[in-house]
């Protein structure tokens, strides 16, 4: 969401070379606030982020103008201050000192605040925990039916008593759900309320008697990514009237520059817990302040992506290739196989593709990025024999026409598989040693995008002549 | 004019104060209508030097609206159909269920059509509501095929002389590629039987420039007759859709400004554009 402001301040950034004056210092934080409004942040919060960065560098001037590299000196800055508007560290869940852990999400309407009940349910279930869903959203028309709907799916139980659609009092729903939870020894409970907005004194009051009717130990502000300057007043008549201990943000996965999210964050001083980023449960995660800094900024996602690719690829396959590449063996069709395996796991190739570094300037080719491509490249993979996939040097003209024949594909297609499986087993071997990034070697697969090698893969040598982008190379 | 006229004009600077366009700017951003365009405004305005600086901005906001018709479509030969269309959360079901009753209210027959298959009690949801208008609705099975909804609506709407179709769809996030295709063959298919009249596009007023992108992208998919401006009773004043008019000429047809069936109106410009000085 915040590659937009990445490019923005890429852009200014590219700009900087050599000595930088007082003068080149102002106009460069003047940019950073019209690209931090144009981003949503709110006015306040523009002005007085971009007088930060410029105090900040102005003090550090000497110590900018000596390093050998002035632009990451500044962009270093950025970084940190962005880091720190953000949240400075993550927060974690709070637990209850004796079960259950009481959540209460609230916000305005749209805001996705059961379909993020849900995720936080589902996230909570798969660590362990066994959290009960409360439909104290009685207003919406089917609200309760949706919260049921999703929680089957989940196999996590709705505590749901009233039918909604106007019937019923969400305040004796949310307590006498709190109540059933302690006694079928929930150890989470998550309360869906309507939505409302910041102006209307009376349903805000009714969120304030569910709050001092439950207690919760835990009350999330839930909003949507792409709100613009209200986002402030909101936040603000939230925070006045019911509270809030974090804010989460959903509606990640789309292209809003979620400046906002700053803006919460800067002026009610709570902090960002989780994020969602797309329409199925498991699109939650906890929200990292120092990563999306460096979204921000540019630099791609690498830790959210490695962990994510952790979760994927089972321990077992990932040190059997770990293991492979230390022996020097070589990288085969069967490797590739299992690597397409973990990245269907990981999700869409495109959200996969929006958290690496130098991605943001790929944004159109990644949102056409085909899907379909994948599930061709594992048919014709599927179609191979064992010796062939483990001995790609076997495959001769008769070989590949009968793979054709078998996986329904032009032999053509079958030719620049093959060239596309010799590269990635090259990078493969690059990579030895570096960092290993697993499901990487699928990169191969798509012939639209740029080469594996050519994206910032942490490697020793390379480093680029432009001050900007090796900045941002270092910068990992 | 006569070089005295032109020498009184240029050596006058307006009455309005440096503070006071400051604070225009100021309330103008936080509208939403975007730094870029305040700019334009401000710069505009200043130049023609007047003394009522709110004023000569409404004026040059006021050139910005469409000149497109801002009716809905009312074809008296055949069923009108309405396909209400936007990102996850903007009020789409909301939406239809109001201009539904507004219909029927002026003496209209209408069917609804539950084409959002994907999101869960979507579909019930838009039931609800029916039931409370006293409308039929069409409906499917969860995760079945959009389009199949749209064709049977419109296959009865046509069979039972309706004189309005209003279709709503599920939530899509603009930058899902698929999912804009999909609206594609919702229409397609309902082109086969009757031609499509509206395509309303629902932007939630507390959007942020990001409404700038959702409108282009579903502008690029689909041919949108109109904007749908939601949520507007809370504190956002939805500067996001003049922007979004003046960019693409769609011109907003309707607000919504609240939570009953009745809380949807025409727009009037006038009163939207004063909002977003306040």
């Amino acid at each position: 969401m915040f590659e937009a402001l990445g490019q923005r301040l890429g852009s200014i950034f590219s700009g900087l070379r050599g000595k930088v004056s007082d003068s080149d210092l102002i106009e460069f934080t003047a940019q950073i606030k019209t690209a931090l409004l144009e981003s949503d942040v709110a006015l306040e919060v523009a002005e007085g982020f971009s007088n930060k960065v410029l105090e900040n560098c102005k003090s550090k001037s000497d110590e900018i103008n000596k390093s050998t590299n002035p632009a990451s000196r500044i962009f270093e800055i950025v970084n940190t201050e962005l880091t720190q508007v953000l949240g400075g560290s993550a927060r974690r869940l709070q637990f209850a000192k004796t079960p259950p852990t009481v959540i209460l999400l609230t916000g305005l309407q749209g805001a996705g605040k059961t379909s993020l009940a849900g995720k936080l349910a589902y996230y909570l279930k798969s660590q362990g925990n066994t959290p009960l869903l409360v439909a104290s959203d009685l207003q919406r028309p089917n609200a309760v039916t949706q919260l049921q709907v999703v929680g089957d799916s989940i196999k996590v139980p709705v505590f749901a008593p009233e039918p909604g659609n106007g019937i019923g009092d969400p305040i004796d729903v949310a307590k006498a759900g709190v109540k059933f939870a302690k006694d079928k020894l929930h150890n989470f409970v998550i309360v869906d309320t309507a939505g409302r907005t910041g102006v209307d004194q009376a349903l805000m009051q009714q969120v304030i008697d569910i709050r001092d009717s439950i207690k919760p130990d835990e009350t999330f502000f839930v909003v949507d990514a792409m709100i613009g300057q209200d986002a402030v007043r909101t936040a603000k008549a939230f925070l006045d009237g019911v509270g809030f201990d974090a804010v989460i943000l959903t509606k990640l996965d789309g292209d809003a520059r979620g400046g906002a999210a700053l803006s919460i964050v800067e002026l009610t001083g709570k902090p960002i817990i989780f994020a969602a980023t797309g329409e199925k449960v498991t699109d939650f995660d906890l929200f990292y302040p120092d990563r999306m800094a460096s979204r921000i900024l540019g630099m791609g996602d690498v830790a959210s992506l490695s962990e994510q690719a952790k979760r994927a690829m089972p321990e077992e396959t990932s040190k059997k290739l770990e293991d492979k590449f230390l022996k020097g063996e070589d990288f085969t069709f069967e490797d590739f196989l299992s690597q397409l395996e973990a990245m269907k796991n990981m999700g869409s190739m495109s959200k996969l593709m929006g958290l690496l570094p130098g991605a943001a300037g790929m944004k159109k080719q990644i949102e056409n990025f085909d899907e379909s491509e994948l599930v061709r490249t594992r048919a014709i993979i599927e179609s191979m024999t064992p010796t062939e996939r483990n001995n790609p040097k076997v495959l001769n003209g008769s070989r590949r026409a009968r793979i054709a024949r078998g996986s329904g594909r032009a032999i053509s297609e079958i030719n620049s598989l093959v060239e596309r499986f010799s590269q990635a087993q090259k990078v493969m071997k690059q990579m030895r040693g570096g960092a290993n990034i697993p499901g990487m070697g699928a990169l191969a697969g798509m012939s639209n995008l740029p080469k594996p090698q050519q994206i910032n893969l942490p490697k020793k040598k390379s480093r680029s002549g432009n001050p900007a982008k090796r900045a941002i190379e270092e910068g990992i | 004019m006569s070089l005295f006229k032109r020498l009184v004009t240029a050596l006058r600077s307006g009455s309005v104060s440096a503070d006071e366009w400051n604070q225009i700017r100021a309330n103008l951003i936080t509208s939403d209508l975007g730094v870029k365009l305040v700019d334009e405004v401000i710069e505009k305005a200043k130049s023609a030097k007047p003394d009522d600086a709110k004023a000569a901005i409404t004026q040059i906001a006021s050139s910005w609206l469409s000149s497109k018709s801002r009716n809905i479509s009312k074809k008296s030969d055949r069923v009108n159909t309405v396909l209400v269309v936007g990102i996850n959360g903007t009020g789409k079901t909301t939406s239809v269920a109001k201009l539904a009753n507004n219909l029927k209210d002026d003496g209209e027959t209408v069917l609804l059509a539950a084409a959002d298959t994907f999101r869960a009690a979507a579909t019930d949801q838009l039931q609800t509501w029916a039931t409370r208008i006293g409308i039929q609705v069409v409906t499917g099975e969860i995760n079945s095929d959009p389009a199949s909804v749209a064709f049977s609506a419109i296959s009865k709407a046509t069979e039972s002389n309706i004189n309005y179709l209003l279709v709503d769809t599920a939530g899509r996030l603009h930058t899902k590629k698929n999912l804009m295709d999909e609206l594609g063959k919702v229409i397609r298919v309902i082109e086969k039987h009757s031609p499509v009249d509206e395509i309303l596009l629902i932007i939630d007023a507390t959007t942020g420039q990001n409404g700038i992108n959702q409108a282009l992208t579903f502008i690029e998919a689909v041919n949108i007759t109109g904007l749908i401006v939601t949520k507007l009773d809370g504190s956002a004043k939805g500067g996001i859709a003049l922007a979004i008019e003046k960019l693409t000429s769609v011109p907003i047809k309707f607000i919504g400004t609240g939570e009953a069936l009745s809380d949807l109106a025409p727009f009037d410009p006038a009163p939207y554009i004063a909002s977003l000085f306040e």
